[in-house]
């Protein structure tokens, strides 16, 4: 037990890394990728397949693997060439990933919608911008909470990766630990941490869902 | 002096894919008509009415509400709208019933009926909310204002939908086949409404297959099949003495 309250200052410094990159994370893809969703439902065609190239990049390479560019090659590029510290490199590689996932599952949810309610707020007089903000998004937000939900939990963990650019992050936090006291126990306290982090969001997803229960479709 | 027309239709073609389903629909509404669109499924009285407020494009013709025009055909055969702020303006001066009702599920009857008023008419709260309690009593539906439209049955969405509609203060309503979707025992409070509508002298076109309604509350009927208007006339007209085969035999199917 004084073991545990020993560790745990290192490891909530951990946790704090981890939480930021999370939240920054989440604000910046969540809009990302509701404006991607947009682009790639407004029957633009040109910025729509480019939308559709982005995804499939982002979808289609590990996470990993876009941190290691943005924090080591981006530097080279040339004309967007950019050499950003760690933290921000993070960020940058979490959020654009993220805001492709994110982009989809707006996309669905937007299509999602009966096209009465595009032609019942269009009877009305209603252009298309107050369309989809009072009539079509308010119905999507109910439809994707599950599917946000699944990703914002894998966000929580994915945050791991950023060990790979030496940020101390709640498991690289616990790793350092045991490879210095020879004892498990700090991989344990970090299960925990995570465990207690998305039980925290599987709850206040859960109150969200019960929030906009109050109306069906 | 001429009365400029409601509704001036000419010459309206549209077609989906290779499929014709209108060829060539002329049609005049007079301020104050109530006409009644009836024909087979597939005749195309749905899309005429469609067309009419821009949820579907005409591929050639003329359609003019209220004098403006909405669109019109070229000597070469193009097919023109006018700027998307005027088809707006000109589609508002409709209220628009639907057969499926498409009432907004997230808000309820209260915010159903003012959301319109509000964000495109800009009109402030305290003013709407009281108008919209009128026109809720007018429908009798007053004591549900607060519900969702989940919580309600289908002749009740529909008198909402015809609620929300008037809130618009539209010069003219089209109803799609406002009781199609209904169980028969609910169709009586919706054509009730749409009957009240009529006495107070709103001008109506109401796609239907209610021939009663048809016959009792309509100043005229018209007959369409096959994308074409096949006759039209007085009520007394169409349903005692139809002029063509086609017409007499869809009356004796639908009564």
């Amino acid at each position: 037990m004084n073991y545990i309250l020993e560790i745990i200052g290192p490891l909530l410094d951990g946790t704090i890394v981890t939480l930021q990159v999370f939240v920054i994370t989440l604000l910046i893809s969540l809009p990302l990728g509701l404006a991607l969703a947009l682009i790639r439902v407004s029957g633009l065609r040109f910025a729509s397949t480019l939308v559709s190239g982005y995804i499939w990049l982002m979808r289609g390479t590990p996470l990993m693997l876009q941190m290691l560019f943005v924090y080591f090659a981006l530097p080279f590029v040339p004309v967007i060439g950019v050499r950003l510290p760690d933290f921000p490199a993070a960020i940058v590689a979490f959020a654009l990933n993220y805001a492709a996932y994110f982009a989809e599952i707006f996309r669905s949810g937007i299509q999602s919608v009966d096209r009465g309610q595009y032609e019942a707020a269009h009877a009305l007089g209603m252009n298309y911008t107050q369309t989809m903000r009072r009539i079509i998004l308010p119905q999507v937000v109910k439809r994707i909470i599950p599917p946000v939900s699944n990703e914002t939990i894998t966000l929580v963990k994915d945050t791991s990766l950023i060990y790979v650019l030496a940020m101390n992050d709640l498991l690289r936090a616990a790793r350092g630990i045991v490879q210095r006291d020879f004892t498990t126990m700090p991989f344990t306290v970090a299960a925990a941490f995570y465990l207690l982090m998305t039980l925290v969001l599987t709850w206040g997803f859960h109150r969200l869902e019960k929030h906009y229960a109050v109306y069906e479709g | 002096m001429t009365k400029t027309p409601m509704i001036q239709a000419r010459d309206v073609h549209k077609r989906f894919g290779t499929l014709e389903v209108l060829k060539g629909i002329s049609l005049e509404v007079e301020k104050g008509d109530v006409v009644a669109l009836i024909g087979p499924s597939g005749s195309g009285k749905s899309t005429f009415l469609r067309c009419l407020n821009h949820l579907e494009t005409i591929d050639r013709g003329h359609i003019a509400i209220e004098g403006e025009t909405l669109a019109t055909t070229d000597a070469a055969g193009i097919c023109h709208y006018t700027q998307n702020a005027d088809v707006r303006r000109i589609s508002s001066k409709m209220g628009m019933v639907f057969q499926h009702f498409n009432l907004f599920p997230h808000l309820t009857v209260m915010e159903n009926i003012i959301e319109a008023p509000r964000t495109v008419k800009r009109i402030s709260y305290d003013e709407i909310v009281p108008k919209a309690e009128e026109l809720l009593r007018k429908v009798g539906l007053l004591n549900k204002k607060g519900s969702y439209p989940s919580q309600l049955s289908g002749g009740q969405k529909q008198r909402v939908g015809i609620a929300r509609a008037l809130a618009m203060e539209p010069d003219l309503m089209l109803f799609d086949e406002p009781t199609s979707a209904l169980d028969p025992e609910l169709t009586g409070e919706v054509l009730r409404a749409m009957r009240q509508l009529a006495e107070e002298r709103m001008t109506m076109l109401v796609v239907t297959h209610e021939m009663n309604f048809a016959r009792d509350v309509s100043t005229r009927v018209v007959f369409m099949d096959q994308g074409e208007i096949v006759e039209s006339g007085s009520a007394s007209e169409i349903f005692s003495a139809p002029q063509h085969a086609r017409t007499r035999a869809f009356l004796e199917h639908m009564l």
